[in-house]
């Protein structure tokens, strides 16, 4: 079971029997000591690590924290001056744009390979890790220079492109309508990860459907989106929820590749990377704090509407 | 796939202007002028960072197998009251955004006296933090049969018995593909790092990768490829071991 239909497996065993409730508690009992010591750590986690620190952030998003002096009570002055940061918004455009652009790619290239990966080739093993690799790279700085390099002036694409007699000067990362395409290409370049998820999900696909539905002749096409898609909707539903969610959070691939300016013209000013500038850059801690929140905010709502829309297109066999 | 990766390889030994005018894959004159001198452009040899980093990948390697199992047993194995509330807000813990708790977190720290320490770096992983292990441990040891614990449990052993000798010893898979994955993402981390390590004694491989960066200018990529080949190696070698485990691991959190 994966983390999301676990979350709504949860809600949905709420109704139980009188004796079953009995049995359960006269079980919780017996292990209520022993729950909470090999809980222990957890615990401490989650109150100092993340709950503590949550509440905390939230009573700073109403002052003003320069770190230096004790917050200052400031009500909803860094929330009115969100909306007037047109440099925010712009940030908040760069980060959807990434996010709408780069997941459907990522996901549909991750769905695509792991289909035909699925046909069972020969050297199933050795592609799969080929294409698995980049997603473990991905997130280190060595590649974000190599795509820096690759994305300049006199880098390895416009090098490719002069060999077929193309000639460009300008560096694609100089360009701010480009500099973000190249982000998101970096993006989908590691697709290893779900589409490793993808595969399992196809394995888990009876071939007896696929067999009933080729003596029905029905066409690849039509096995693909009335069997594969349908059976395979939580797995990509899962996909999308943790991606989206993902991407959101991009800053490393941005930060370098723009050497921490969000450059050029702001054009690849990620939300993460602006909360970093305003609060370890500016050391403006609260108006950080409420950008974190606005944060929270979107990807709940996100979140959120994406469950909500599962219901229609989602289908659980359970 | 792997175009850009072996590109990055070979250019790493060819000499600086030569990266600038070949795509292909083949190597005329081969230096390795790249990898001694990027190994001492930076105020320490490069072995600091890698020895930095080593320190702060085994420290957090220890505290996530460590905690996120005693925390998967309990969710696994024990019935508590509060247990389903807990459980739910563990997988939440999964989706919440970094940013949100960043800024109080290092406040805290800072309050601490803990900035240019690795604590921050470790402390957090010997509190399970990392919430999607212990989801994955939770799952393996579901997997595991119950009669075995129960077993153990009828000839009289209390649960730090039935932990350590009957879970321990069966959840080897799972703790491997946790130390494989902590090991790699914590080696690439750059965000925690670049927040709480400002002194560059203490910089770890990634911020050590990108001041490179900031020093050479992009003027000498031979260097800072020859480097970022170094910094990758680590990551390469857990991959091909642990290549097994991290599709196994990937796989059972995301399938059904």
């Amino acid at each position: 079971m994966s983390v999301i239909s676990e979350l709504s497996s949860i809600s949905r065993s709420k109704a139980r029997t009188p004796e079953e409730k009995a049995r359960q508690a006269k079980e919780a009992g017996r292990d209520n000591k022993a729950g909470y010591l090999f809980l222990a750590p957890w615990l401490v986690g989650l109150v100092v690590i993340t709950i503590g620190p949550m509440v905390a952030s939230l009573y700073l998003s109403f002052t003003d924290y320069s770190l230096i002096q004790p917050p200052r009570w400031s009500g909803l002055d860094n929330y009115v001056r969100m909306l007037n940061d047109a440099r925010l918004h712009n940030s908040i455009k760069v980060t959807f744009t990434y996010v709408v652009v780069s997941v459907p790619l990522q996901l549909g290239l991750a769905l695509g390979i792991a289909v035909l990966l699925d046909k069972g080739m020969r050297g199933l093993a050795l592609y799969r890790s080929l294409f698995y690799l980049p997603s473990m790279l991905g997130a280190s700085v060595a590649i974000a220079v190599l795509w820096r390099q690759m994305f300049g002036g006199e880098g390895l694409v416009n090098q490719l492109l002069q060999a077929v007699g193309i000639n460009s000067t300008t560096g694609w990362i100089s360009d701010p309508s480009y500099a973000l395409g190249t982000i998101i290409l970096l993006h989908v370049w590691t697709f290893g990860s779900p589409m490793v998820i993808f595969l399992a999900g196809l394995r888990q696909i009876p071939g007896m459907y696929y067999e009933a539905a080729a003596v029905d002749g029905a066409s690849r096409w039509t096995r693909f989106t009335k069997i594969t898609l349908p059976l395979l909707s939580p797995i990509i539903f899962f996909n999308l929820v943790l991606q989206v969610i993902n991407a959101f959070q991009s800053f490393t691939q941005a930060f370098v590749v723009s050497n921490g300016t969000g450059g050029p013209s702001d054009s690849t000013m990620f939300y993460s990377l602006y909360l970093y500038q305003r609060g370890f850059g500016q050391f403006q801690m609260g108006y950080a704090s409420a950008m974190a929140w606005l944060l929270v905010v979107i990807v709940g709502v996100l979140t959120a509407i994406n469950f909500f829309a599962s219901k229609y297109w989602v289908f659980y066999d359970d | 796939m792997v175009y850009p990766l072996l590109w990055m390889l070979v250019s790493s030994f060819r000499p600086t202007e030569v990266i600038f005018r070949s795509p292909g894959l083949w190597v005329n004159d081969l230096v390795t002028t790249n990898y001694t001198g990027g190994w001492n452009a930076l105020s320490n040899p490069f072995g600091h960072y890698l020895l930095n980093s080593a320190v702060v990948v085994v420290g957090a390697v220890v505290g996530n197998l460590l905690s996120c199992s005693l925390a998967a047993y309990a969710f696994a194995r024990l019935k508590f009251r509060g247990k389903t509330l807990w459980f739910s807000i563990m997988l939440v813990t999964i989706m919440l955004p970094i940013h949100v708790i960043v800024v109080p977190q290092y406040i805290l720290f800072n309050q601490l006296g803990w900035i240019n320490t690795f604590i921050p770096l470790v402390l957090p992983k010997f509190l399970a933090t990392d919430a999607f292990f212990v989801f994955l441990m939770v799952q393996f040891i579901r997997g595991i049969p119950r009669e075995l614990d129960e077993a153990a449990r009828i000839d009289g052993c209390g649960h730090g018995k039935i932990f350590l000798r009957v879970m321990v010893p069966l959840m080897g898979p799972a703790l491997a593909t946790t130390a494989i994955f902590t090991f790699i993402w914590t080696w690439s981390d750059f965000f925690t790092s670049l927040i709480y390590l400002t002194d560059p004694d203490k910089y770890t491989v990634p911020v050590a990768l990108r001041s490179f960066l900031d020093s050479t200018s992009g003027s000498n990529w031979g260097a800072m490829f020859a480097m970022s080949i170094v910094s990758l190696v680590p990551i390469f070698l857990a991959f091909l071991f642990g290549q097994r485990f991290l599709v196994k691991g990937i796989a059972t959190t995301g399938g059904k």
